[in-house]
């Protein structure tokens, strides 16, 4: 979230889209209710189903799943030739002024450099700016060069008028054009609107475009940075974005640090690629301080091992030959047989990916699978014959299989970061049941083990391993406080004021914030967006003042979010150019008070530096404005186009129907043999959704009763009118099944799922929620997943579990 | 709480105590803010300790599908077409009312097995109960349930432990949007005023308070967005009365203690009833034994089912 | 549980005593005796927690039986929500308030097991058995199968054949020391729930 949850109170207008708040998130939704309550908020919320969010929207309306490009779009179209827009905002916050090359092109639903052999872009040199001769981006503030991205931007969602977008949403037109409307008021610079989605929008094969399409709209009304308002990701479990934040994902390192690719042998080259220059002048582009990042964090992991002399051991650091290897093509490369060894933190992946029937087979060619759970997850006993719902021979099946009892939330101390950014520290009140361990003890009983082990025999490299810094007080089970300060981070070596030569920071105290950080090896942070969570001060996520003193809901005392405390990232955006909040009475967040800037929250801003010169909102961007236009930094493009879902119920794009390399994602990655089991309309008819459900949470609440006994049983959603048409009663059990397999579950029969109208068809969907599975104290039911495919987005390769075919029959 | 907190008491004809001037609490239910999220049933159930049986979906979100001797609240979910052709999905929680004129307890044969206390609370003493069955007859919205482990009847007790000791029920506490509110009666009735306000300015000119006279009024009220149509919301009674079986009864014994006795000869009967009927369902295939089977001949009315 | 006809006669001679006392305007006054549910949480020891479930990070009170003496293994009881919580201010959602059932959820795993090739069981182990046997499979495929330079001789440092699916609801401080250890070892085939 740029925003926070208790922040939403601000809102005038909620705009819930690509998420389902009321019903995965009820309690961060209340400050929904209380926007509406206090505030005279409205809600607006745009799904494929009448959803528990609509229940008590002001508007809701229909859209088929997989289109929210087009409705978006549409919308930006609407803002533009109205003119509904913060203009002081996009001409002083945004890239709208910035002249992009000549080069640059958008023909038949392709941008220019396509490869239809890769599927993929290799060649993007034209999707950048203009530069002048001292370097710097050129911009025409008027507005009316042809290629300032202003006017690309508008004659690219030109296309998209009202017609259109309904015709490929199914959208009825009047209900669309009441939601455009209803959001175009927030234009008005005192005004603002908030968006929250969730997996409804990352979820598809161009989901992350369908994001940016969100954040260009809050751009273009000026929304972004405002109390009430931003982009906000309502993250999925309860430390997803600490463990997003900690980098444990296949390309990164802690704080959005990235590794290095092959070609990057030399270590001064890789820094330098990632200190971003300004664009524009007196911009921060807070990137330019990465190495002091990337040694800090080099220096908690490695200790006195990492010096400059061996490059802070940039050598130890695998290094990557694709993008990355995320976990469809860890599954896929295991399907091939080309993965021995599998652990399982936490994790149920026969359940959560795509496939079942794929992952389930990679997982029997594995040696050996590790799975740490407090839960008998399905995962631990995919080799189990469950009938039906897990119809497998345990006597085919090689692999060992290994399964160790982790504590759970209540047994341990710890911190976990929520939707908002916040580190809240948690306190352990129970020991775990019989001889269950925390993930700590194991990660380092491990640890312990093979550093044994290369140091008595020896092996492949290693160096990493034997180097690799480990001064706990008890080794075998590193306490969360140690932990905790490590990668807040602390001073190695006494540090001074450059200028002053003043003593700042002592050797071995805790730092009190990025700011603090060097390149020379003198501080260690494990994790630089976290440097400060735990100062000199002690430990600041435990903290507990709910004080308020403002009313705005920013709570400065209470626990601690990153960075440096700031609630509301690009915070300066709420004020105008001049420093004076855009609206004084009810929207005061940050200002210029004639010799720094202040605040109800900490500013998200270099605190010195005076509104006449000029320094953009967006500090971490090279521009120091926001982009409209994605440079080369998105697989598909830098405006967002619709593509249709890998599996398309109308098989074209309305957009582009003469061109089949426009149909769907052209950019995104498909492997041999999933492209040949995506299912095609005329067999599977029916649009298909998948998620969750309020009462349950994932794979985990069908072992637990109070649970259970809310949502017993395995159901999916079917719409009265297709209900009539298949001869299907609320209570019946029915046959749902894709090119990869079916699932049997009982029918609810609703007027919540109507049909729409898409180009020219009818199109019915069909809801289906994923919470059960072959083990639990809930019904056992069939592993939803069985019906998903196996394609991901575009950039972040999520798998497309929101639009897919189905056929349906009763059983 | 105490005996000198009770103001009324089954089957006693004795003067109540009520000693204590008590401000009488009230739970107000917003239906326009629930998002029927069932966050009070789990809450419900944790608190008093209960688990029901895991059932079946019968093709609706209600689950389980009735209250249960275990599961003393439960959403009734409606899915409401306007003429306007524009959808409402109508969510009720439902369970106990709490009337300020109970019907259970007026049916109640049992002293003392009912009783209700000066800051409005209804509740039942399980150590006297005697399975009769005549609470549910008595009663207008249809809660009460008897167990089929120790033949009592059960219902929501507003929390009557944690109110007790200063608290809010644990169906208020945990209610993530706010739509159950708890506190005096008349804090209450001005929190409805608030919320029918902004209900109006959103369209629903008939917005309103369910706190229905019949009954004398209510200690669990409604905010409805169409207080003219009550039964829109899985039949919630649109007048709800003491059922008029309950009045005959009671009109009979007091003149006549004798025919009391007879009365509860009768009562034995029916109990004998039930009771044999649920030694006979043993089977596993037959109904949840712990979900009391309405019997129509102690029902003259099931207010699920609007009247005509 | 069902009852006998001896309770049968019992229930019906107490009804009928009591309905006609009643019938007659005789309550005993012992029968006004205090009858509300004793309160649970008297002295109970409070600890605060985070919901584990979803990203709103929800304040919890955890209640545990016990007094935290020597003697005493805390068992927790009850949780509900913080109500100093800016965000959740006391309330919890269905799966936030069914906490108590995730902690004593029958399938909570207690011990290390092993399931072996082919096998249709699980097997108790002890700790120091399992830790010691993964730790043997993963050095003899790391050291298989490890990749110092790629075929253009460029220095590459990964191992590719063995992967780790990072948790989404440990703490931070086990998702850190997760990266440490699993970065030192090279692996890439690292992923957490954020993907999905």
């Amino acid at each position: 979230m740029t925003n926070h949850w208790v922040d939403i109170k601000n809102a005038d207008l909620v705009l819930i889209m690509g998420g389902n708040a009321a019903e995965a998130h009820p309690c961060g939704f209340k400050w929904v209710t209380e926007a509406k309550a206090h505030n005279k908020a409205r809600l607006i919320v745009v799904d494929p189903r009448f959803t528990r969010s609509a229940s008590v929207a002001d508007l809701y309306a229909p859209i088929r799943a997989g289109s929210d490009i087009a409705f978006l779009g549409g919308l930006i179209n609407y803002l533009l030739e109205h003119d509904r827009i913060q203009h002081e905002y996009v001409r002083n916050y945004t890239d709208a002024t910035f002249i992009v090359k000549e080069g640059f092109g958008f023909e038949n639903g392709l941008f220019n450099g396509y490869d239809p052999n890769t599927r993929s872009y290799p060649d993007k040199s034209a999707w950048g700016y203009e530069r002048g001769e001292d370097g710097y981006v050129l911009t025409d503030p008027t507005l009316s060069h042809p290629r300032c991205v202003f006017n690309l931007l508008k004659q690219h969602y030109s296309r998209y008028t009202a017609d259109v977008v309904s015709n490929i949403c199914g959208t009825p037109k009047d209900a669309m054009l009441k939601v455009w409307e209803a959001i175009a008021e927030t234009a008005a610079p005192d005004k603002t609107m908030t968006i929250m989605y969730a997996l409804g929008w990352t979820q598809h094969s161009v989901g992350s475009q369908m994001i940016r399409t969100g954040a260009m709209v809050q751009l273009l009304l000026g929304n972004i940075g405002m109390p009430g308002g931003g982009m906000n990701a309502l993250r999925g479990h309860s430390n997803i974005q600490g463990l997003t934040d900690l980098g444990l994902l296949s390309n990164l390192l802690p704080g959005y640090l990235t590794l290095p690719s092959d070609a990057e042998q030399d270590y001064a080259a890789y820094i330098a690629r990632r200190t971003s220059q300004p664009l524009r002048p007196g911009q921060l582009s807070y990137w330019q301080n990465y190495e002091k990042f990337h040694v800090s964090l080099m220096k908690a992991w490695y200790g006195k091992n990492a010096a400059a002399e061996n490059n802070w051991g940039y050598d130890w650091l695998p290094k990557l030959d694709i993008p990355g290897y995320d976990v469809l093509k860890v599954f896929d490369m295991m399907y091939e047989g080309k993965i021995n060894g599998y652990f399982c933190q936490g994790f149920n992946p026969i359940a959560a990916f795509p496939n079942k029937a794929k992952v389930a087979a990679g997982l029997a060619r594995l040696k050996f699978l590790v799975v740490m759970d407090p839960l008998a997850t399905d995962t631990s006993e995919f080799w189990r014959n469950a009938g039906d719902f897990n119809d497998v021979d345990p006597a085919q099946i090689q692999t060992t299989v290994f399964r160790l009892p982790t504590s759970c939330f209540a047994e341990e101390d710890g911190s976990l970061v929520n939707s908002g950014r916040w580190l809240q520290w948690h306190w352990k009140g129970a020991e775990p049941p019989g001889e269950a361990r925390t993930d700590i003890a194991i990660m380092a009983g491990l640890f312990i083990r093979l550093r044994e082990l290369y140091r008595s025999e020896g092996g492949a490299y290693p160096e990493p391993i034997l180097n690799l810094d480990w001064p706990y007080l008890k080794p075998e089970e590193p306490s969360p406080e140690e932990l905790a300060r490590e990668f807040s981070g602390k001073a190695l070596e006494d540090l001074t004021d450059p200028a002053t030569g003043a003593l700042l920071v002592k050797a071995g105290e805790q730092l009190s914030g990025f700011a603090q950080l060097r390149a020379d090896g003198s501080t260690a942070s494990g994790c630089w967006i976290f440097c400060g969570s735990w100062s000199a001060q002690g430990n600041l996520m435990a903290r507990r003042d709910n004080a308020d003193p403002y009313g705005m809901g920013q709570t400065l005392g209470w626990a601690w979010s990153w960075p440096a405390n700031r609630r509301i990232l690009y915070n300066r955006a709420s004020a105008d150019p001049s420093g004076k909040p855009w609206n004084p009475q009810k929207k005061r967040l940050v200002w210029w008070n004639g010799k720094a800037w202040t605040g109800t929250d900490v500013p998200d801003f270099k605190a010195d530096s005076p509104p006449e010169d000029g320094m953009g909102p967006f500090i971490m961007n090279p521009e120091g404005v926001a982009r409209f236009f994605a440079v080369d930094r998105m697989a598909e493009g830098p405006f967002p186009e619709h593509y249709e879902p890998f599996e398309t119920p109308i098989g074209r794009n309305p957009l582009h129907p003469d061109n089949p390399q426009a149909t769907c994602n052209p950019a995104a990655r498909v492997f041999k043999g999933d492209l040949e089991v995506f299912g095609k309309a005329e067999e599977f008819p029916y649009v298909a959704t998948t998620y969750r459900l309020t009462e349950h949470f994932h794979f985990w609440t069908k072992h637990c009763r109070l649970n259970a006994i809310t949502q017993p049983e395995q159901f999916v959603e079917i719409g009265e009118a297709l209900a009539r048409e298949l001869g299907i009663a609320a209570g019946d059990r029915v046959k749902v099944s894709s090119n990869r397999g079916y699932i049997r579950a009982v029918a609810v029969v609703t007027k919540r799922i109507r049909p729409l109208t898409v180009d020219g068809k009818t199109v019915h969907q069909v809801g289906i929620p994923l919470h059960w599975g072959f083990s639990g104290v809930a019904r056992n039911g069939y592993l939803t997943n069985t019906l998903t495919p196996f394609v991901g987005d575009g950039n972040t390769q999520t798998p497309e579990f929101k639009s897919f075919l189905v056929n349906v029959e009763k059983a | 709480m105490s005996s000198q907190d009770i103001i009324a008491r089954s089957a006693t004809t004795t003067p109540m105590p009520s000693v204590r001037q008590v401000d009488e609490v009230a739970k107000l239910i917003d239906v326009s803010k629930c998002i029927g999220c069932k966050a009070c049933q789990v809450a419900c159930s944790e608190w008093n300790e209960l688990r029901d049986e895991v059932g079946h979906n019968h093709g609706t979100y209600d689950n389980p599908a009735d209250l249960t001797a275990s599961s003393w609240t439960l959403m009734r979910f409606t899915e409401h077409e306007t003429e306007s052709d524009s959808l409402e999905w109508l969510i009720r929680k439902d369970g106990c009312m709490h009337c300020a004129e109970p019907g259970c307890l007026a049916a109640c044969p049992s002293p003392g097995a009912i009783v209700k206390y000066a800051n409005g609370i209804v509740d039942f003493n399980q150590d006297k109960c005697i399975g009769c069955g005549y609470c549910i007859t008595g009663c207008p919205f249809n809660i009460p349930r008897i167990s089929a482990k120790d033949h009592k009847a059960y219902k929501c007790t507003l929390c009557s432990d944690r109110v007790a000791v200063g608290l809010e029920p644990a169906c208020v506490k945990t209610c993530p949007t706010g739509a159950i509110v708890f506190g005096t009666k008349e804090a209450m009735k001005q929190h409805a005023e608030e919320r029918i306000v902004d209900l109006r300015s959103r369209g629903f000119a008939q917005a309103g308070l369910y706190d229905p006279p019949g009954v004398g009024g209510t200690h669990v009220m409604y905010v409805l967005h169409h207080a003219d149509q009550p039964s829109l919301y899985a039949g919630l009674p649109d007048d709800p009365q003491i059922s008029p079986m309950v009045s005959l009864w009671k009109g009979i014994t007091k003149p006549l203690g004798l025919l009391g006795m007879g009365l509860v000869a009768l009562l034995g009967f029916f109990h004998y009833v039930r009771v044999g009927r649920n030694v006979v369902e043993e089977d596993e295939h037959g109904p949840d034994p712990a979900v009391h089977q309405v019997d129509p001949a102690v029902h003259p009315y099931d207010p699920r089912e609007p009247r005509v | 549980m069902d009852m006998n006809r001896r309770q049968f006669f019992k229930v019906c001679a107490v009804g009928l005593g009591g309905s006609s006392l009643a019938a007659l305007g005789v309550a005993p006054p012992t029968a006004f005796a205090d009858q509300v549910r004793h309160f649970k949480l008297a002295r109970t020891i409070e600890t605060r927690n985070t919901c584990p479930y979803c990203s709103v990070g929800c304040g919890l009170i955890m209640y545990s039986q016990g007094d935290a003496a020597k003697n005493v293994a805390q068992n927790i009881i009850h949780i509900e929500g913080d109500a100093d919580h800016p965000v959740n201010r006391g309330t919890l959602c269905p799966k936030g308030a069914g906490l108590l059932d995730f902690i004593h959820s029958p399938n909570r795993l207690k011990h290390p097991e092993v399931r072996e090739p082919g096998s249709n069981e699980w097997k108790r182990i002890s700790w120091d058995e399992a830790l010691d046997r993964i730790a043997r499979l993963m050095k003899d495929d790391r050291d298989a199968n490890f990749i110092e330079r790629n075929a253009a001789g460029q220095t590459v440092n990964r191992w590719l054949s063995t992967g780790f699916l990072a948790a989404s609801a440990s703490s931070n401080e086990a998702g850190y020391i997760t990266h440490k250890v699993v970065r030192s070892l090279g692996i890439l085939g690292f992923d957490n729930q954020a993907r999905v």
